[in-house]
Parts: C-alpha cells; sequence; structure tokens
C-alpha cells in the first residue's frame, strides 16, 4: 500500500471579472502503486481541473496551491524541463475526445513512436516494432497499415484506442483517463473499459478515472472519491462507498440513478436546487440543496475527517446513520 | 415483407401509426446512407414508447421524419389516422401544434436573443391562438416547475441547462400537443437534473395524458419512463416489447450486446463478459441479411443469406432474429428483474 502519488492541499482556481473562481478546494488525494481509484462528479465539481493540475495543462490565468508529491519530488514546482522527463514516461493521461487530442495531420504510427524514441533510448525501427505490438494489443486489425493511416480514417473507438496506445507507449506507472469513453457508444465504452482493466492489472499500473458516471466506476476501480464544488466530499473503497454512503451527497447521486429492473414509471430519487457556484464558496458547499444541514453547515466547512476501519472518510456534520445523534449539538455555534 | 406490426396491435386506434418508414441521406459523391429502413411502429394514446440504439442507428431520423421536419423518402405516417406524408404545408403547420419535440442541447435549441416568456409564446403567436397569452405561458412555466417572475425575463445564457430544459418542455407543452417526441432529451444533463427532468416528464404525462416517443441511448433511462422499448440497430427495428419483456426476456442478440454493456452502478454485480464484437458497419454499404451478423455471436450462414424480418414471438414481443432466445450469461439481468414480471402486458 506504498502512496505513489500524493496530494496534499492541492488548490486550484481561476481569476475572473466576478472574483475568484475556486475550482479545486484544498483537496488531498493519494494513488495507491497497481491500484484504480475512481473520482467523480457532476460538470463543475472540478474532477477534471484536478487533473489537469496534477499535469500541469491548466490555462494561463489558473492559479495553483499545495503539493503533487511523485517519487519524493513536487510536480507542481519541478522545472518544466524535468517535469517534461515524467510525462509520458511515468504519468500518462487519457482524454474524452481522441479527435482533438490526437494530431490529424501526423500519421498514427508517428503519434505512437514520437514519446518512445524520447524517453526510451531506441531505434526508429524498434519503435515501430513496438507501437505496432502495441496496437495490436489493443485490438486494432491490421496494425502495420493502421501505424501509416491518419486518425480521420479512425472510428470514434478505434481512435480512443489509439490514444490509449499513446498513452501506454512508454509503459507508465500512472495512467490518468478523464472521462475516456464519455464520447462512445455504450457496447465500445464497454470494449475500451474492460481494455484499460485487463492492460492496468497486466502492467501492475495505477489508474485515476475521472468520469460523471457512477456505472463506469462501479465494477472497475478499488478506491473511490466523489467531488462536488471543487471538494472531496467523500473517498474510501469503490464498495464501501457505493454500501454505505455517509455523506448525503453520495448517498443523494445514488438515489438519484435510474436502474435497470426499476418498476416501470416509478419516480426516481432527486436532489433539490441546482449545482453550487463556486465563487466565495461559505461553509458546506452541499449545504444548500442538503435535507440535513443546519446552520453549522452553512457557517463552518466540514473537513475531510480520518479514515474509520473501512478506510472511508467524509466531509460531513451530519453523515449518514449518525444524523439523529449529532443534531443536538448542533446549531450552537453562531 | 416485414411483419404488419399496426394489425396486431389492439383494437382502438393508434394516435400514431407508421408503417414502412424510410429515410435516405445522400452523400456528396452520391453515396446514399440508409438512415431508415422499412420501419413500422405503433403509439396508444397515453403510452411511451421508448427507442434505444447506438449513434448512426437512425434514431433521430425517425423522430425527424414522423414531424416531417425532414419528409420520409416513402411509408406512411399517420396521426389520428390523417397521413402526414404529402400533406400540404397550411394543414401541417396545423398539425404541428399536435406533435413537439425537445432536443438533446436545451440552449442551442432556445433563441438566445429572446427572453423566456417570448419564447414559450411563440408557438401560439404561430398559430394564431388568441391574446393575451401571459396568463397561459406563466400557467406553463409554473407547470414545469419555474417562478414565471424569476425567470420569464431572463434570456437562455442566464438559465441553468435543466432549467434550459424547463423552457424547452414549457414550450412545447404551451400548445398542448398529443404527442411528444423526446429526441436524447436528458442525456447532456448532470445525474442530479436529469431525475428532476425524467420525473417532471412523468408527472406531465400523468396529468396531462401525453403520449411519448422518447429517444434515447441510455437503456436506464428508457426502463424508468418506458411501457413499451423498441431496440434499433442500423437502421431497423430488431426488437420491440413491453418494458419488461425487453429488460427481464430479452431475445435478440443485439438487446443482449447493450443490457451487458450498461454499466451498472454497483459494484456487486460481476462484468459478465460482452459477447458482441467489433464496431457497428457502415450504414452506408451494409451487410447483406441481418445487418447485426457481422457482430453478433450467433450468426450462421442463414443470417448472411436471408434478411430476418420482425416477427411476432409472443403477445406483443416482436424479434427480428433466425436465432432468437435468451442467453446464459444474463444473471446481471434476472438479478435486477426479479418480482417485477406482476406488471408486464
Amino acid at each position: 500500500m506504498s502512496p505513489l502519488l500524493q496530494l496534499r492541499g492541492v488548490s486550484t482556481w481561476f481569476e475572473t471579472p466576478a472574483g475568484a473562481v475556486r475550482a479545486v478546494d484544498d483537496v488531498d488525494l493519494t494513488l495507491v502503486a497497481g491500484r484504480s481509484l475512481g473520482l467523480v462528479g457532476e460538470s463543475g465539481s472540478g474532477k477534471s481541473v484536478l487533473s489537469r493540475t496534477i499535469m500541469r495543462l491548466l490555462p494561463p490565468n489558473a492559479k495553483v496551491s499545495g503539493e503533487v508529491i511523485f517519487e519524493g519530488r513536487n510536480l507542481l514546482s519541478l522545472p518544466r524541463r524535468e517535469a517534461r522527463r515524467l510525462w509520458g514516461a511515468e504519468i500518462s493521461m487519457v482524454f474524452q475526445d481522441p479527435m482533438t487530442s490526437l494530431n490529424p495531420v501526423v500519421r498514427v504510427g508517428r503519434q505512437l513512436t514520437e514519446s518512445m524514441r524520447l524517453h526510451l533510448d531506441i531505434t526508429r525501427r524498434e519503435a515501430q516494432r513496438q507501437a505496432q505490438d502495441l496496437l495490436a494489443q489493443l485490438g486494432i486489425p491490421e496494425p502495420g497499415r493502421r501505424m501509416r493511416g491518419y486518425p480521420h480514417e479512425l472510428s470514434g473507438g478505434m481512435r480512443q484506442r489509439v490514444s490509449i496506445a499513446a498513452a501506454l507507449a512508454c509503459s507508465p506507472q500512472i495512467l490518468i483517463a478523464d472521462e475516456p469513453t464519455t464520447a462512445l457508444d455504450v457496447t465500445i465504452q464497454r470494449q475500451i473499459l474492460d481494455l484499460l482493466g485487463r492492460l492496468r492489472a497486466d502492467r501492475g499500473m495505477a489508474m485515476m478515472l475521472i468520469t460523471h458516471d457512477l456505472g463506469v466506476v462501479a465494477g472497475r476501480t478499488d478506491d473511490l472519491a466523489v467531488m462536488y464544488g471543487g471538494r472531496i466530499v467523500e473517498s474510501g473503497p469503490t464498495k464501501v462507498l457505493f454500501r454505505t454512503p455517509r455523506h448525503p451527497y453520495t448517498a443523494a447521486l445514488l438515489a438519484s440513478l435510474p436502474r435497470i429492473g426499476a418498476r416501470k414509471h416509478a419516480r426516481l430519487e432527486t436532489i433539490p436546487g441546482l449545482p453550487p457556484t463556486v465563487i466565495d464558496p461559505r461553509g458546506c458547499c452541499f449545504a444548500p440543496r442538503c435535507q440535513y444541514a443546519t446552520t453549522e453547515c452553512q457557517q463552518e466547512e466540514p473537513m475531510l475527517g480520518e479514515p474509520d476501519e473501512s478506510g472511508q472518510r467524509f466531509a460531513c456534520f451530519h453523515p449518514i446513520d449518525a444524523v439523529t445523534s449529532v443534531t443536538a449539538g448542533a446549531g450552537g455555534e453562531q | 415483407m416485414s411483419a404488419d406490426v399496426a394489425s396486431l396491435e389492439p383494437e382502438a386506434r393508434p394516435l400514431l401509426e407508421v408503417e414502412h418508414l424510410v429515410v435516405e441521406h445522400h452523400l456528396p459523391g452520391g453515396a446514399r446512407v440508409h438512415a431508415v429502413s422499412d420501419v413500422s411502429l405503433t403509439l396508444q394514446r397515453g403510452e411511451t414508447l421508448g427507442l434505444v440504439g447506438e449513434s448512426g442507428c437512425g434514431k433521430s431520423s425517425i423522430a425527424r421524419s414522423i414531424l416531417m421536419l425532414r419528409p420520409p423518402n416513402s411509408g406512411s405516417v399517420r396521426l389520428n389516422g390523417e397521413e402526414l406524408v404529402g400533406i400540404g404545408p397550411a394543414r401541417l403547420r396545423e398539425l404541428r401544434s399536435q406533435m413537439l419535440i425537445i432536443f438533446q442541447d436545451p440552449i442551442s435549441s432556445l433563441n438566445p436573443r429572446r427572453t423566456v416568456r417570448s419564447i414559450v409564446a411563440e408557438g401560439l403567436v404561430i398559430q394564431g391562438r388568441p391574446l393575451p397569452h401571459k396568463e397561459l405561458v406563466d400557467q406553463t412555466l409554473r407547470d414545469v416547475g419555474l417562478d414565471p417572475d424569476a425567470v420569464g425575463g431572463r434570456r437562455p445564457h442566464e438559465l441553468s441547462g435543466g432549467q434550459c430544459q424547463r423552457v424547452a418542455i414549457a414550450r412545447a407543452l404551451v400548445l398542448q400537443p398529443a404527442l411528444l417526441v423526446c429526441d436524447e432529451a436528458v442525456s447532456a444533463l448532470d445525474v442530479s437534473v436529469r431525475a428532476q427532468i425524467l420525473n417532471l416528464l412523468e408527472d406531465l404525462r400523468e396529468r396531462l395524458g401525453l403520449t411519448l416517443l422518447f429517444i434515447s441511448h441510455d437503456l436506464a433511462v428508457v426502463n424508468a419512463v418506458s411501457d413499451r422499448v423498441a431496440i434499433m440497430y442500423l437502421g431497423k427495428i430488431c426488437e420491440l416489447a413491453p418494458v419488461d419483456a425487453i429488460y427481464g426476456d430479452p431475445q435478440h442478440p443485439y438487446t443482449h450486446g447493450l443490457l451487458e454493456a450498461i454499466p451498472q452502478p454497483d459494484p456487486d454485480i460481476p462484468l459478465a463478459p460482452l459477447e458482441l464484437v467489433g464496431e457497428t458497419a457502415s450504414p452506408i454499404d451494409p451487410p447483406s441479411g441481418c445487418r447485426f451478423r457481422t457482430r453478433c455471436p450467433r450468426a450462421e450462414a442463414l443470417c448472411a443469406a436471408d434478411e430476418p424480418l420482425l416477427r411476432p414471438l409472443t403477445d406483443g414481443h416482436y424479434v427480428a432474429c433466425h436465432f432468437p432466445g435468451p442467453t446464459h450469461s444474463f444473471s446481471m439481468i434476472q438479478t435486477g428483474t426479479t418480482g417485477d414480471d406482476s406488471t408486464g402486458a
């Protein structure tokens, strides 16, 4: 259980005319070697900004504080030249839209061999051989011919396979996949997720899987972190979070999912209100939509607590199951 | 020819009858895309029919040609028994208030320069309904859960995605349509907002007796709202059945594949191996015989030679497959539907 990547107090904010938008707010997160971590949240929760913070792919108006520790070094303060040795070689990323992450005017083969030639001291011929093997492993028919083609000649599913191949070309220790299957059809999504799972297991690679879809992380990640309003509101082993969510947001999110086999025309549980604005947040960001919220929640920000025996952590004054016992002490602080 | 679905339905005249619908799109260079190939379906009054398929299967083309937004190349569409194909523009305009559509992207489907009240009132103006419209418009906004005084004067960019979708629903409902087509109407929304909109649609359907054609790629959402479900693949319906039969007793191998592929939000459901191989074939040059055969684990020589027609298997359950049947690797669906069979038609 050695931590491979450790985020400590990471905050990312953007200066806008309306004020500072705090997209990521004081996030602590640990990725363990060889394990997979799911990061779920709705749009605007900060999950994509967090992944881009780790990879230093933010626009110039972004401000970042905190530490991202990899092999004893802080990736956020590392000189670019040194950081570049890690990107692609040790930490790689797969994006949602393979059409924009692949270069449309460069042949598939060169997009794969480029990083190999840069990071691994090998000949062009050897890189090409490895790239072709990799495409075959990823289930791409006629890999030799595909290497000479361009991304636009491929279907969406095949393109995503190519961008996964590009990310894995140098056998990184960490793969960050940001909504890797959101743009794909459900049967192709299933193929790609199966593929990612298999490759991860074969290579002993750690993976951070970022998605809005709780179904995608359910059977495929060891650990789970739920983001809301830029903060991690709950984290722990995936099975534990699905079975006994303690944070009201996690519980409400799970209850609002339509499920296969539900009664016909049954109404879904809903979360009232709208997702939060992250300008000048105060107190718990879920409080305005939370049925258990008290004055305390509006005044004070609940911190992510210490993990319990199952490894679960939550940032809530009135967690599920403990609501009745806690309310007595609430409301006194003004 | 393909099974005459209309004649097999219950006796009362359906609200919508679609027969042998064909929609082809022309590509530059002379190629033709067979978006919809000989599709027949009916909608009873007050019923919700879910239409499911992956991108490019023709589900949106069906929606657009039923509404004559893109008239079909051939076939028949009857609303209340009245033929819409080849109808004159004046009569079509009158009938438009009877059949309306909600699109996927609520923000781009609303005019950004107009206020919410004027967007919702526009249909009334076009239909020449007697003035004033304000009271009806405000009441409709309240019906979809919006406060007319708070949002009535705002423009779409000042609203959230969920609020915009409520405005789009209000714009359709204000004309009191008989048929409402939802084309991926909740696909762009966040989980928590999606549940709100789905519940709203269900409430409105119940209260106003709406008939819904609910198009979606999301099988879990379709499960929640539909009475019957049609599964489409490459321009054809491959299975059509009451919702419990589709999810509890699927017969077509493509339906099996789709259900297996759904990411289930439950870590205790084991991931059954996906039997479906490859990707959807090209709609420009679809495979001979059964269009699904290139991905089908059950395909045999017969499937390449002969196209399977949509035929009734049991009462109300239609399948277009030479080798229909349940599959052994289906434990996850069985656990999901235990005790639900009583609601079957």
